[in-house]
């Protein structure tokens, strides 16, 4: 059930992610999430797309360095403690979260994923499922809006 | 018990070698200068002759050879003998330039092996000895300068040449081989590759590595000796002169012995071209003094190093070369240390890099800085910033060992790296001095 994310190595300059996104635009690959980890000299961009291989195939042609990393997108309710109640069912199953970012929906669609990295996904998964939490797949990132 | 191949000029006291040497080097520079145009002409325009060289203390008023001659000189300039007599070639990778080609002729051939025979002695290997050579085969002098030397101690040779990994690691553990010859970038990375295999120095009885042909660290020395469980040996050459084998290490480890009896070392500063006195770091300068068809007088070798004739414990008078820090022309002197590209380049293939790499070196606050710029490769990436931050500071460590003074490391995008003409600028210097 575990989807797949794209993170890519960029230099921490002024118009890198700009000249990354344009490359993105140029072969028509629209971003579900996005988050941006960074030191002082570079960053790493994590994205979900809905054809991870061609988007990696883009990237790799303009001489980026990517790779694709396992991740777990949870559906989360729109309502106050939503995030709150995933967070304990990880917890309780002591599954470590490495980090995490959400996907880029707007309120008219109802529900948002949380993108999660997991030392455990399979425990990870099992937890969420038992809790009563809906998981995406990666067919289920290309129908997000 | 140490054992020597040929104990009588490996242990001959400095009379004896000194006779030997005078001996061979007034016959050599006769035969150069009956037999070598180029070299006699040379000669003639710095106006010395024959009879202006008594005995070796005159040396030093013979010319230098460079690496630019020997361009000059392609491919037949400097062939002392009639190509009947000769009976091989090797050549350089010609990665500064144009390929240098060296001859042999079937007795340089014999010197050279029995070169190499006395380094893999030195390294403990005898006729009882599985002795597995990984070193590349063909043009490059490595694999036949080994191969050669193996055959006349008497080891049972295994010519597997490089590449293959998996297959050099079947040899070594089916044919229980005790002797690896190859790079030490090579022999890391077997190391790894049978720790990955779950073998270890309880399968394979290695004892013994003989490594060179690149710049490699003590720690590395260390890495490699943990992980194989055995003496790794450094070895020194260059094609020019035979190949591997110039000089060799003892289980002393520090330093290496020259062949003496046939390569005749001075240390020269490399920008007045005067010999400097025993102890002091310049440049190489080899004289071959036996050779027959590709004799070199005063050739310049380039590389940075000082000689040693503290007593060694292996018993060898042979004169010792500290390890070459790198070339004299692209030496850079940083904080009062010098530092060469080749020592950086080496610190990143030993950790798996690609060697796309920058140096760029300034002055903050009347301090010299340096900072290396390196490439990101596939390889090497990964979605993890912690994992990346300690590859990176084990880069740093690395280049402290190496060089002795402290780098920044930067990670910068694939093809990032100013390269004029197709190659990469390797140095910038912002210093104004």
């Amino acid at each position: 059930m575990a989807i797949k994310q794209i993170s890519v190595f960029l230099e921490n300059k002024p118009g890198m992610l700009d000249a990354m996104t344009a490359v993105l635009a140029d072969a028509g690959i629209s971003l579900r999430a996005l988050s941006l980890a960074e030191t002082k000299d570079f960053g790493i961009v994590r994205m979900i797309v809905a054809d991870v291989y061609q988007t990696a195939n883009v990237l790799k042609e303009n001489d980026y360095i990517c790779s694709m990393t396992p991740v777990v997108a949870v559906m989360i309710p729109d309502v106050v403690g939503g995030l709150n109640k995933v967070l304990n069912a990880l917890t309780a199953a002591k599954v470590n979260l490495e980090y995490m970012y959400s996907t880029l929906t707007g309120k008219q669609s109802g529900n948002a994923y949380m993108i999660l990295r997991v030392e455990n996904i399979l425990k990870a998964e099992e937890a969420l499922r038992a809790a009563g939490f809906k998981l995406a797949d990666q067919d289920s990132m290309s129908e997000l809006v | 018990m140490e054992r020597y191949f040929q104990k009588e000029m490996e242990c001959a006291d400095r009379e004896t070698m000194r006779s030997i040497q005078n001996e061979k080097f007034l016959k050599q520079v006769k035969h150069v200068w009956d037999n070598v145009p180029y070299y006699r002409k040379k000669m003639e325009d710095k106006g010395v002759t024959l009879d202006d060289i008594k005995s070796i203390d005159d040396i030093s008023k013979l010319p230098f050879l460079s690496k630019a001659d020997l361009r000059d000189a392609y491919p037949y300039g400097l062939l002392g003998t009639p190509l009947k007599d000769c009976v091989r070639i090797h050549s350089t990778s010609g990665t500064t330039g144009k390929r240098v080609v060296a001859f042999y002729t079937q007795n340089d051939v014999d010197m050279w092996e029995e070169c190499c025979a006395r380094a893999i002695t030195a390294a403990g290997g005898t006729d009882e000895d599985v002795c597995q050579v990984s070193y590349g085969y063909g043009l490059f002098t490595g694999g036949a300068g080994l191969h050669g030397g193996s055959h006349k101690v008497g080891c049972l040779t295994i010519p597997t040449s490089s590449g293959n990994t998996d297959r050099q690691i079947m040899f070594l553990n089916d044919l229980q081989a005790t002797i690896l010859c190859c790079t030490p970038s090579y022999a890391a990375y077997l190391g790894e590759r049978m720790k990955e295999m779950g073998l270890g120095p309880d399968d394979i009885p290695l004892k013994a590595g003989i490594f060179g042909a690149e710049a490699w660290s003590e720690e590395m020395r260390q890495d490699i000796q943990n992980t194989m469980g055995i003496k790794a040996y450094d070895i020194y050459g260059l094609t020019e002169l035979s190949g591997p084998g110039v000089s060799f290490e003892c289980s002393e480890q520090s330093g290496m012995h020259i062949n003496e009896d046939h390569f005749y070392a001075e240390i020269i500063d490399p920008d007045t071209e005067e010999v400097l006195p025993l102890g002091s770091e310049g440049e190489l300068v080899f004289t071959s003094l036996d050779k027959e068809a590709f004799p070199l007088l005063r050739y310049r070798t380039r590389d940075i190093c000082c000689l040693s004739r503290e007593k060694c414990s292996c018993g060898r008078t042979l004169v010792k070369m500290m390890k070459p820090k790198g070339r004299s022309d692209d030496m850079l002197i940083i904080r009062g240390v010098n530092v060469f590209p080749s020592q950086i380049e080496a610190v990143l293939l030993n950790q798996g890099y690609a060697a796309n790499y920058q140096i760029i070196v300034d002055r903050v606050n009347n301090t010299d800085t340096l900072d290396v710029h390196v490439e990101m490769t596939p390889e090497m990436f990964t979605d993890n910033l912690g994992e990346i931050d300690r590859r990176q500071k084990a880069l740093v460590d690395g280049m402290k060992s190496m060089l002795g003074i402290k780098a920044k490391v930067t990670l910068v995008a694939p093809k990032s790296i100013t390269r004029s003409e197709g190659k990469a600028v390797r140095v910038i210097d912002n210093r104004k001095i």
